[in-house]
């Protein structure tokens, strides 16, 4: 992927704000995985308390928990590989925008109940896709992540794609809803498929999973479950892309800002 | 003997304007037998069971789980306690605790 020139001006260094110096590829490969987990586990969070029904409010903040738990173990084995004194808090609280690694697709705002569960679901096939493909991973810690992650997301999978059948195949509006979420949502799924040098480097170590290889796979159970809805995957000619170099939507920054303000205004406070 | 059900089990209510009602059993680790633990709102049975997952089973409590519309099940009512459950209780005879077991006999 071509690097772009920053117009921007130089930042500042210093302990909490600056930008990361270029990391190796382990390091880089590690945060993707853990960033996606922990904004969208952060997302998915925003729900609690407001979901239409309590028995969903609970089935959705048990996702978050899952996401933010595999987030966790993922941005400490990110922490272990970088070797620069950091831990897994100080990775998601103390970084910025500019140095996070997830796809645009988890840092949209959760919308109403049709585009969080569509989202959820979209990301969710990828993840199980993505974490079976990587129980064999040469990176012991990864791999026994994976095999967690596999588990969990089986279940995601199931909840969202549930949910996904009763309201394409529902009322007029949650038809409606369903699809105009899909149809918004689907120019922010090829990013997930777009590997760069460090993703084709992790897979010929033996070491991640080339994310182009996961697409034919998503493809057919994406298909799959939209065809039995009633929903048509829109026409899209350009898929968005960036996040996984530090360009993100006007979304992140806020998202951040929320999340990480308590630790930002107390660092090293704890329950 | 009067069968009863609660009024409209199951069924919506002007109080409760949910989706139907499920009663939940989880079998804990063991082979012990399914415990009632609660009850959950769905509209079909494999919600049903994902909420069941959900509220019920998320700190190791089971390795299986049933859900049964509640419209399903038949209770006795408070009316029934004494012609069904006294006269088991004032006749010691019907226990085996009664009978003294007899010397050399082995159980």
């Amino acid at each position: 992927m071509k690097k772009q020139d920053s117009s921007a001006p130089a930042r500042p260094q210093n302990d909490t704000a600056s930008v990361m110096r270029p990391q190796s590829d382990a390091v880089e490969y590690l945060l993707r995985l853990g960033d996606d987990r922990l904004v969208l586990g952060h997302r998915t969070s925003e729900w609690c308390g407001h979901a239409p029904i309590l028995e969903e409010d609970i089935a959705l903040t048990n996702i978050a928990l899952d996401l933010v738990g595999q987030a966790n173990l993922l941005l400490s084995a990110a922490a272990t590989a970088e070797n620069a004194g950091r831990d897994a808090d100080a990775l998601a609280f103390l970084r910025d925008g500019l140095d996070y690694r997830n796809a645009h697709i988890v840092e949209l705002p959760n919308g109403d109940f049709a585009f969080t569960i569509a989202r959820q679901f979209l990301f969710s096939v990828f993840s199980m896709v993505q974490a079976e493909a990587l129980q064999p991973s040469r990176h012991v810690d990864l791999a026994g992540i994976a095999a967690k992650m596999f588990k969990e997301t089986r279940y995601h999978v199931r909840h969202s794609g549930e949910w996904l059948l009763k309201l394409g195949d529902g009322t007029d509006e949650s038809h409606r809803r369903l699809q105009d979420a899909i149809n918004e949502l689907w120019c922010y799924t090829g990013e997930l498929f777009l590997a760069d040098d460090v993703e084709r480097r992790m897979a010929q170590q033996g070491i991640g999973v080339d994310p182009a290889t996961l697409q034919l796979v998503w493809n057919a159970q994406v298909g799959d479950v939209l065809r039995r809805a009633g929903i048509t995957a829109p026409d899209v000619l350009w898929m968005q892309r960036g996040g996984r170099v530090g360009h993100h939507t006007e979304h992140l920054g806020h998202l951040l800002a929320e999340m990480q303000t308590l630790q930002r205004q107390h660092p090293g406070a704890s329950w | 003997m009067k069968k009863s059900q609660a009024p409209d089990a199951g069924r919506p209510t002007p109080e409760d304007s949910q989706w139907p009602l499920w009663e939940v059993f989880v079998q804990p680790p063991g082979a012990e037998p399914h415990q009632h633990v609660g009850s959950v709102h769905a509209v079909d049975a494999e919600q049903a069971l994902q909420n069941a997952r959900d509220v019920y089973a998320r700190r190791g409590e089971g390795v299986s789980i049933w859900v049964v519309p509640s419209s399903a099940i038949v209770a006795s009512t408070p009316d029934d306690m004494g012609p069904f459950f006294d006269p088991g209780n004032d006749k010691p005879y019907r226990h085996p605790q009664f009978y003294k077991v007899p010397r050399g006999v082995r159980l």
